[in-house]
């Protein structure tokens, strides 16, 4: 557990240099993430310390966005004089995204010559 | 209040023991009761514990930055845990590479309309500039979301709290779209219901089947990354 902490911290700690340094505006642990993953495919899967470190901290990940999201007590007024706009984007442009990924989908797996079916 | 009882209460408001345990009660209160309602999506156990702990931090006129400073132990973990998401996300992507044409559109399409659209209706119905901001990344999975919030001008805690509710529509509406279009191959079915809706989403698509979940976990780790990669980018040029 120690040793895939630290390299989760490795990985998250090169992510922030390498954004902050070439001035990236990627968020610092997404480009740890993908630094992992390349590193994976490299090694060919996480071993054992990895997968159930990352297994472990992933299976509570809601808990760590409860300190954040308490933070909206403090913008609660934005979220009052704005709930239209608020409400209208969320439903619409979620219903939106539905339809299109899975339209789009669809419509690639038709084109497809032989179309994968699930077995 | 009485003398000492005041004392402990100055001890308390000063230290971070009682940001960090409350943080933690709420949210085990918070999770009892979304295992009690058979983990329906309507009882987000964030938003639970989210508004355990804003009445309470209101109810002890305690500051925010106060609670933070306790709370900020658990907060840190979400840097790791981002990094962490590369596991499930390569054993996903090893399951599918069938399908890869269909993803890789899907995604795309998926993605930017998520962003784009959000941005777009807030900005017809007279939303502010920080609060479109706050909506654009409004589908990717909350770490991700927040980072990416704090790039672009946006509010990262209002993100946290619109990645949820965006979660719940999705995980409550999809059955409904999908039926609408005909749509029964459960990979699609799980496809887009992570990239519209993240990890609540995928939770949903893994109580309806393992197919649909495995494809809804991938969903949500690839639109993680590739709506940080383009949407910073995408906002820059659009201003």
């Amino acid at each position: 557990m120690l040793s895939a902490l630290t390299q989760l911290l490795v990985f998250q700690l090169a992510g922030e240099v390498i954004a902050r340094a070439l001035n990236l505006p990627v968020p610092g642990p997404v480009l740890g993430m993908l630094f992992l993953f390349v590193a994976l495919l490299l090694r060919g899967g996480p071993g054992d310390d990895l997968q159930s470190t990352s297994q472990g901290l992933l299976q509570h990940l809601s808990l760590l966005f409860v300190p954040a999201g308490t933070g909206i007590m403090i913008h609660l007024h934005r979220v009052a004089d704005e709930w239209l706009p608020l409400l209208v984007s969320l439903i619409v442009s979620t219903l939106a995204t539905l339809v299109v990924t899975a339209g789009v989908m669809r419509l690639c797996q038709r084109n497809t010559p032989e179309g994968e079916q699930a077995p | 209040m009485n003398p000492p009882l005041n004392d402990i209460w100055v001890y308390l408001s000063a230290s971070p023991l009682l940001g960090l345990t409350i943080t933690l009660l709420a949210y085990q209160a918070a999770f009892w009761l979304y295992r009690r309602s058979g983990m329906n999506p309507l009882a987000n156990p964030v938003l639970i514990a989210v508004v355990i702990l804003v009445l309470f931090l209101t109810l002890t006129a305690t500051k925010y930055e106060t609670y933070f400073a306790g709370a900020q132990f658990v907060h840190f973990l979400l840097g790791p845990a981002t990094v962490a998401l590369a596991v499930p996300l390569y054993q996903h992507l090893r399951r599918v590479r069938s399908m890869l044409w269909p993803v890789l559109a899907g995604l795309l399409a998926g993605s930017l309309t998520a962003a784009l659209s959000a941005v777009a209706i807030a900005a017809l119905f007279g939303a502010s500039e920080p609060v479109q901001r706050s909506l654009a990344p409004k589908s990717v999975t909350t770490p991700i979301a927040m980072g990416i919030a704090e790039r672009i001008g946006g509010i990262p805690s209002l993100t946290a709290v619109l990645v949820i509710v965006t979660g719940i529509l999705g995980a409550v509406g999809a059955r409904h779209v999908f039926d609408a279009m005909k749509l029964r191959d459960p990979a699609i079915r799980g496809f887009a219901i992570g990239v519209a809706s993240h990890g609540i989403g995928t939770a949903r698509a893994f109580q309806v089947s393992e197919q649909a979940g495995a494809f809804a976990a991938l969903a949500m780790g690839l639109n993680g990354a590739l709506t940080a990669l383009l949407l910073p980018l995408v906002m820059r040029w659009m201003h």
